[in-house]
């Protein structure tokens, strides 16, 4: 039972640690994208979101490529610092975010594209910074939509399997995750530690989003 | 109006979907085998396809307690062939397969890789206590059959404790050979069979003798819709030529 409560508590973490990730890239994307224009940006656009139409297979082989230790990054790390992300849960985390990047920052760039300019423009002619415009003004106003973003890439990073098994491996208490955890049970015959993970999972999940549900109650439109 | 057709173009196509799905054909074989077995067993399919032209041969490679496992829930598979006799007794216990059809087919060895780029020597299981083998990768024990081996023979040198640390666990055999060849582990339990796909990227360190042999045995299932063409194919998988096809492979005998 005690590897169960690991996994639940490993989950989370890069769970929690790969929403953050995404929050403040994909926010700042989003934001970039929602506001700049530039040639290519549909381009841009398409790459960035990506990782949500790849399979998480082929996402864990890139990641496993450049991560690891033979691989242009993974080896620089390696020289540099002493770090290899490969079999740790650090690259579970990395593995999550990649894969739960797209949905903050679809959801940031459309939120934040609905934001009226002509109130940012009233910020402006009231003579404040640009970046109290963005936290006072535009941010206040687009964080439904981030949130609802969030919340996707927390639940798609609890779920996170494939991508993660490359990277990271399934090493109990180190990288096992619960889904993981569930695979090598099933895999093992062992039924009854499934079907306990699963109810762990799914009551985790549904924990957190009636818990977002409260911190962002739905609107009633005003006539 | 738009609503009825789209409802009605919708259930169309799902019944299309569901009439699509195959019911298993007279003349088509599905055949599970352990990892270790991939190379040799295409190689099989194809010679044995050469005399039996009217039967249609589909592999399906995982670690032997997934095959285990799929078959337990109702996959269609007609022969099932795994690493251990552990795996095919549990099949056996639950009457998965046809007893009578079981049969040991060859022998495997278990070894220790490096990566060819690895400096370090092993001369003995005690050797990878050292602190330069920080990971060392080994089939899941829980699901792997070279996993227990590689466990059954660490344990009797007492060297499981100091060395759980260090494990890096695959879900099959050919993913603890990738993890070598790639050069994130500093050391691997593999069979011989599988040092020689990649022996290009990995060398042979020490060559382990086990508990108990490594014997592969072969059956097949009891639900097999193809019970007369799958035991063609194990005959078949004792004859001269496939014998020879797997000792090419670096098999030996069961």
């Amino acid at each position: 039972m005690g590897s169960t409560w690991t996994a639940l508590s490993l989950s989370l973490t890069v769970a929690l640690w790969a929403t953050g990730i995404c929050l403040i890239t994909g926010t700042g994307l989003g934001y970039l994208l929602a506001r700049w224009k530039f040639r290519g940006k549909d381009i841009v656009d398409a790459v960035l979101t990506l990782p949500m139409v790849m399979p998480p297979t082929v996402l864990g082989y890139y990641l496993l490529v450049l991560l690891g230790r033979k691989g242009p990054l993974g080896s620089w790390l390696q020289s540099q610092f002493g770090i290899n992300l490969i079999f740790t849960w650090q690259g579970a985390v990395i593995a999550s975010a990649v894969v739960a990047f797209p949905l903050v920052f679809k959801a940031a760039r459309a939120a934040f594209e609905v934001v009226d300019p002509q109130l940012e423009k009233a910020g402006r002619v009231l003579g404040i910074s640009e970046l109290a415009i963005f936290f006072r003004i535009t941010l206040p106003l687009a964080w439904r939509g981030i949130l609802s973003g969030a919340l996707l890439a927390f639940a798609r990073s609890m779920g996170e399997f494939g991508a993660t098994l490359m990277v990271a491996g399934s090493i109990p208490g180190k990288t096992q995750t619960l889904s993981i955890a569930v695979y090598e049970a099933v895999q093992a015959g062992q039924d009854d530690m499934a079907a306990t993970l699963v109810m762990i999972t799914s009551i985790t999940c549904i924990a957190v989003l009636l818990a977002a549900g409260r911190l962002a109650p739905g609107q009633v439109a005003s006539r | 109006m738009i609503f009825k057709k789209t409802g009605f173009t919708l259930a169309a196509s799902m019944c299309l979907l569901l009439a699509a799905i195959p019911q298993a054909q007279a003349g088509e074989l599905i055949v599970s085998g352990a990892a270790s077995l991939t190379n040799a067993f295409k190689e099989l399919g194809t010679a044995f396809q050469a005399t039996h032209p009217a039967t249609k041969l589909q592999f399906n490679f995982a670690a032997s307690d997934t095959l285990l496992q799929q078959i337990a829930k109702g996959a269609p598979v007609d022969v099932f062939a795994s690493a251990d006799q552990e795996t095919m007794d549990k099949a056996e216990a639950q009457k998965l397969i046809a007893p009578q059809s079981r049969r040991n087919f060859v022998g495997n060895s278990l070894v220790v890789i490096l990566p060819s780029d690895s400096t370090a020597t092993v001369k003995a299981l005690g050797d990878l206590k050292q602190a330069g083998f920080k990971r060392i990768a080994i089939g899941n024990p829980a699901s792997v059959p070279v996993g227990r081996y590689t466990k059954e023979v660490l344990e009797a040198a007492g060297s499981w404790p100091a060395l759980e640390g260090k494990m890096i666990l695959a879900q099959n055999v050919r993913q603890s050979l990738d993890y070598v060849a790639r050069g994130e582990v500093d050391a691997g339990f593999v069979y011989g069979t599988d040092a020689a796909i990649q022996r290009d990227k990995v060398k042979v360190a020490l060559t382990v003798p086990t508990q108990k042999p490594i014997s592969y045995p072969l059956a097949v299932t009891a639900a097999s819709g193809n019970a007369a063409e799958a035991r063609q194919f194990v005959e078949f998988a004792l004859s001269p030529e496939a014998q020879a096809i797997f000792a090419k492979y670096g098999f030996t005998k069961p």
